[in-house]
């Protein structure tokens, strides 16, 4: 409703200041941003994902690695997606845990031994992101596991722990595809899976989950792959179905042979 | 009678084998033979000193070890002591204190189970199971005692006090199924159904995120993200204040995503949501699941309890799995202030079916 009042009261402004109006913040905008950038190129010195040294090293490991599918302006084949926009933190979490290059098709690529170094990586990403804007790689204070682990484990129970079990054990997917276990995930890897959506994975922007939510989740699970399990062994942390396993078959396997043992003759 | 090698001889006609027959043409005479009773066997422990002894050593060692057991318990409690700081402690507290306590038990049980077997007389005892079939005299006095039963008390005599006796007893076990109604906890237990039919959507109640309560504006919801919603109001203080806010809670969950537009297969799906953001209840249409394995490329959502699959492009119609019908989808828009809110509550009952859904 207070869109169409608004309009009402318009009708008895002068043409003219519409005008004069624009013209003032196409002023105050364009002068603003001229300001802001000139900042940000002077930051660019020290952020080494906007090194134009680390922007070339990358666009030819790129050519040699990743443009035969991807193609040669990354603007993606049949073969493989589309790269623009898709930042930085994309191409850290898939080069750095190996899953990309990828070795065939399949329903999921998996993490293997990474095929490049850290500076490397940081090469590719760099030139990715300079293709166009993305998710940029969290700073180390973003993924500091510092937060409030009982907060993040409530987020993490109603976001993740559908697909990734509530301690992050994994878990099926359809036709093949699977959430991937995150006992071993790195807090970095962890953040940058959610800003970016990897593969099947809904992204998680700072509008969903906050970046301090972030930093719950990651405190949370850097808690579970960090304490015992106070009960015992865990069985994987797979649940029923693995403890049930166990007592079937070796619990009810010692019932049957002490049983037999009851009931045989001495020799 | 002369039995082939595999036990079997050829129908004698006999009238009685007859009865058995299963319409083979070849008779089973005795599938199993009974084996009599095993000739006894002396046990070494009768024969030989040296096993004798040997036994009993195994039996005494068999004690021993049940001592050793209590022993190590008592000593596992004061050396693994459960410290409420630490939960690790919890896991060598009871491992060393139930193996303590198992070889403590287990040494008294196995060791006289063994004693019995080896050293106690084994003589052989067999008793012989009586008849199955009474004796005529005895199956003759029981048909005349029912007999008398029924002249005496006219049981077949008088029809209409057999019939309402029958009628009693079949109207007794009713009331059992009409106390079902009260396993329903909704929010009107007087009304299960009408529990079962609404959730607490309405008109203009804003999609609030769940657990935060932090209300969802358009705009910040991208592309492929999954928002996981509850209606506002069921979060953070003043959720006691809502009768069965746990029930409420679990009936209006939904689960929030955006689609590229051109994605959506379905018009109606289009036009309940907001510009690609649609969003439709979580529970599962079969029995109750919260469906929410939302994957981002193939538009599937997956339930982990039965695999049921619905495709979120197309009204979330079933492509897989025991579910029978899509997912309600919940209709969308904006408010004044760019906020999500709902514009009433689901068309149809969320979750699984119940007698008085009417199919559709």
């Amino acid at each position: 409703m207070s869109v169409f009042k608004r309009k009402a009261n318009s009708a008895r402004r002068s043409p003219i200041a519409a005008a004069i109006v624009i013209a003032l913040g196409l002023l105050l905008t364009g002068g603003g941003y001229a300001v802001a950038s000139g900042a940000v190129t002077s930051a660019n010195a020290s952020d080494p994902y906007k090194n134009a040294d680390n922007i070339a090293a990358g666009k030819k490991l790129f050519l040699a690695n990743c443009a035969s599918c991807h193609g040669q302006s990354a603007g993606g084949t049949s073969a493989a997606p589309s790269l623009i926009g898709v930042g930085a933190a994309s191409v850290d979490f898939q080069v750095a845990s190996g899953r990309m290059p990828g070795q065939g098709s399949g329903p999921q690529l998996p993490t293997k031994t990474p095929q490049f170094n850290e500076q490397q990586v940081l090469e590719l990403a760099a030139y990715v992101a300079s293709l166009a804007p993305g998710p940029a790689v969290p700073s180390e204070a973003a993924v500091l596991a510092n937060g409030n682990a009982e907060r993040g484990g409530e987020l993490f129970r109603i976001n993740c722990a559908m697909c990734h079990n509530a301690v992050g054990a994994g878990g099926a997917l359809t036709q093949g595809k699977y959430a991937p276990a995150l006992l071993q995930a790195e807090p970095r890897e962890i953040y940058e899976a959610m800003i970016t959506g990897p593969q099947n994975m809904p992204v998680f922007s700072d509008t969903n989950l906050t970046p301090t939510d972030k930093k719950d989740i990651i405190t949370y699970l850097t808690y579970v792959q960090t304490n015992k399990s106070p009960g015992g062994y865990e069985l994987a942390n797979l649940g029923p179905v693995a403890e049930g396993l166990f007592a079937w078959i070796f619990l009810f396997g010692l019932i049957i042979g002490i049983t037999v043992w009851l009931g045989a003759k001495s020799n | 009678m002369s039995e082939n090698s595999k036990g079997l001889v050829p129908s004698s006609g006999d009238a009685e084998e007859y009865a058995y027959s299963s319409g083979a043409g070849l008779i089973v005479s005795d599938a199993i033979a009974d084996p009599g009773i095993e000739p006894h066997r002396v046990r070494m422990t009768d024969k030989s000193v040296k096993h004798e002894k040997a036994a009993a050593r195994q039996v005494t060692a068999l004690f021993v070890i049940s001592i050793l057991g209590s022993i190590f318990a008592i000593f596992a409690y004061f050396f693994w002591p459960l410290d409420a700081e630490n939960l690790d402690t919890v896991r060598n507290n009871t491992f060393f204190l139930g193996l303590g306590l198992t070889l403590g038990l287990f040494g008294i049980g196995f060791g006289a189970v063994h004693w019995a077997k080896t050293l106690m007389p084994d003589a052989e005892v067999s008793e012989e199971r009586h008849q199955t079939r009474g004796s005529d005299e005895t199956r003759a006095r029981a048909v005349e005692i029912i007999r008398l039963a029924d002249s005496e008390s006219g049981f077949s005599r008088r029809k209409l006090i057999r019939r309402s006796l029958y009628g009693a007893l079949v109207l007794f076990p009713l009331p059992a199924i009409v106390f079902f109604r009260d396993m329903s906890n909704g929010t009107d237990s007087n009304n299960p159904i009408a529990a079962l039919r609404h959730t607490m959507w309405k008109s203009g109640t804003r999609l609030v995120q769940d657990p935060t309560g932090s209300p969802i504006k358009a705009s910040d919801v991208t592309v492929g993200s999954a928002f996981h919603v509850i209606p506002e109001g069921l979060q953070g203080e003043g959720i006691e204040s809502v009768p069965h806010h746990l029930e409420e809670k679990a009936k209006a969950a939904v689960l929030l995503v955006r689609l590229d537009p051109k994605d959506i297969h379905s018009e109606k799906e289009a036009s309940w949501g907001y510009d690609g953001i649609v969003a439709y209840s979580k529970i599962c249409t079969h029995v109750g699941c919260p469906v929410a394995l939302y994957e981002q490329h193939t538009h599937h959502l997956l339930c982990p309890c039965h695999q049921s699959t619905f495709d979120i492009t197309n009204d979330c119609k079933v492509v897989f799995g025991p579910a029978t019908r899509p997912l309600p989808q919940l209709k969308i828009d904006v408010d004044a202030e760019g906020y999500l809110v709902a514009l009433g509550d689901f068309e149809e009952p969320v979750g699984p079916s119940f007698w008085e859904r009417k199919a559709k």
